[in-house]
């Protein structure tokens, strides 16, 4: 299992969580989780993804990810769990 | 299971705080490529930077995608060169050689600077220290990435008081060889007292003698992040302004270790330090002094600043020392004019003088730092600051250093732009009354006393 953290925040409106779903299937990332709130019209998101099954590289991935954010408006990032275990957890 | 509140408190430190890891250094010993042949040693040079660091470039910026943290600078540094060039330099223009193939070597691995152009004469020169020193001012004009730093001192030694006055001609010297870059070639050349042998901060980076063939050393960063966290608790008290430093620096501190595990493993090289330094920038929010300001100064420099930087240096620590399995290095916060916006614009407005500087040196890694004074200043003033944070280094038993630029045809009201990470600044004045008949006696300032401790 190889565990990635997507945050998405921007305005929210129809379709974004379905880009964002079908980028995932269709480069064969499984998701694990997602979870979100909507203050006033804004979204912010974040989904655990397993990459195991991704076959291309980070810079393919962040810039996947990139033109996708750029479609629905919202900005997207991708970064490994195991950053967030070492800052916030001793 | 990672918490909402954490990946959003993480986010916002890398997307409006400027969190980033700074520099991934990789040390390269070049001790197995000493040769009395100047061109077989440079060849040897070339070939072992060039393996060693093939993928140094390459797997920083896939570290950083990969988790999200921008790696800003991948460099080299290398073993102190007057050692490796000793037994094939026979002259200044011989050791230019060996600076030409190590910027050869830096651009072709892509790195932006390589480090270790360096001697170490705080007790004495060899023939070879001296040639290595007097080829500086062609050395750096004449390459792009080579930095070069000096040890004139330390608290075991003494200070070397002939090389002081010595490097007070080179640094004039090296601002006169690229006088029409605003002497930029200064911005590469520091002097040291008590430096650290695994520093991977540019331009003090050399790789010591007494380290492996190869590590990988990782300073971080983020002033912004400590800024935005401290603006949080204003007006409160030191107790509470001192935790959320540390707990600040805990976390930045831990992409740093993350990073530097990573990139060791990646690259099958031994993991050395993480440098705890706050390391500003020109980027807006990414000041040492913006945090001096949050703590409650009008200015940076205005009294209280010294007692404040002592805060947060001690803090940072404190944060760092515990995420960090090995800390080394320079570790504290940096003070480059020119390279903070905000300390820049306190020192053109008369708020931080050279003389407030030097008392902020005290307390903070590591000393007088890109700062631009006038072209015309003479190379035995210059001396004279430099024996000053010697001074300081030596008797206070830490690391000191001075990284000053006379910038040739400028004098105070005008201003330099160095661009990039250097930054831009206005011309600080300095003392007028000189100090000749100090610098110009010649030998060795002794070691001072370990007790009596006042």
């Amino acid at each position: 299992m190889n565990r990635t953290v997507v945050t998405l925040v921007g305005k929210d409106h129809v379709g974004i969580i379905a880009a964002v779903c079908n980028f995932f299937a269709e480069n064969n990332i499984n998701i694990l989780d997602i979870k979100q709130t909507t203050v006033q019209e804004y979204i912010n998101m974040i989904l655990v993804v397993d990459t195991s099954g991704y076959t291309g590289s980070s810079d393919e991935m962040a810039a996947g990810l990139n033109a996708v954010g750029e479609r629905v408006g919202c900005v997207i990032k991708a970064m490994h769990e195991e950053i967030f275990d070492m800052m916030h957890r001793i | 299971m990672v918490e909402l509140k954490e990946v959003f408190e993480t986010y916002e430190m890398v997307s409006h705080e400027n969190l980033d890891v700074r520099t991934i250094t990789m040390g390269i010993s070049l001790l197995d490529c000493i040769d009395p042949d100047i061109d077989t040693l440079c060849d040897k040079i070339y070939a072992k930077i060039t393996e060693k660091a093939k993928d140094l470039v390459k797997v920083g910026d896939e570290i950083g995608l990969e988790y999200g943290v921008p790696v800003i600078n991948k460099r080299v540094s290398v073993t102190p060169i007057a050692i490796i060039g000793g037994a094939a330099c026979r002259c200044p223009s011989d050791f230019v050689k060996i600076a030409k193939t190590l910027d050869k070597a830096g651009e072709k691995v892509g790195v932006n600077f390589i480090g270790g152009y360096s001697a170490l004469v705080q007790k004495g020169m060899t023939p070879a220290d001296m040639n290595l020193i007097e080829s500086i001012p062609e050395a750096l004009a004449c390459t792009e990435r080579v930095c070069s730093s000096i040890s004139l001192g330390s608290t075991k030694t003494g200070i070397n008081m002939d090389a002081v006055r010595l490097m007070g001609d080179i640094v004039v010297k090296t601002a006169e060889a690229t006088k029409e870059r605003d002497s930029i070639g200064c911005a590469k050349l520091v002097v040291f007292c008590n430096p650290p042998d695994d520093n991977p901060f540019m331009a003090g980076a050399f790789h010591g003698v007494t380290e492996a063939d190869c590590v990988i050393n990782v300073g971080v960063s983020g002033p912004g992040v400590v800024n935005n966290a401290l603006s949080k608790v204003r007006g409160q008290s030191f107790e509470v302004l001192c935790e959320t430093i540390k707990k600040t620096a805990f976390k930045v501190t831990r992409v740093g270790q993350l990073f530097a595990k990573e990139a060791s493993r990646r690259l099958d090289v031994p993991f050395g330090i993480v440098d705890l330094s706050l390391a500003p920038t020109p980027a807006v929010g990414d000041s040492i002094a913006d945090i001096i300001q949050e703590m409650g100064m009008e200015r940076c420099g205005a009294p209280g600043t010294t007692a404040a930087l002592a805060i947060l240096n001690d803090q940072v620590k404190k944060g760092g020392v515990m995420a960090s399995s090995y800390v080394g290095g320079l570790s504290g916060a940096f003070i480059p004019v020119t390279e903070d916006r905000s300390m820049a614009e306190a020192a053109e407005i008369g708020a931080l003088t050279l003389e407030k500087l030097e008392a902020m040196t005290c307390v903070c890694s590591v000393g007088l730092d890109m700062i631009a004074v006038p072209g015309s200043t003479p190379s035995t003033t210059i001396a004279g600051i430099i024996a000053d944070e010697m001074a300081i280094g030596m008797v206070n038993q830490k690391t000191t250093a001075v990284r000053i630029i006379p910038v040739i045809g400028k004098d105070v009201g005008d201003r330099v732009q160095f661009g990039g990470l250097l930054g831009d600044a206005g011309i600080m004045p300095v003392n007028g009354y000189g100090c000749a008949d100090f610098v110009n006696r010649g030998g060795r300032i002794p070691a001072p006393i370990h007790s009596f401790k006042n």
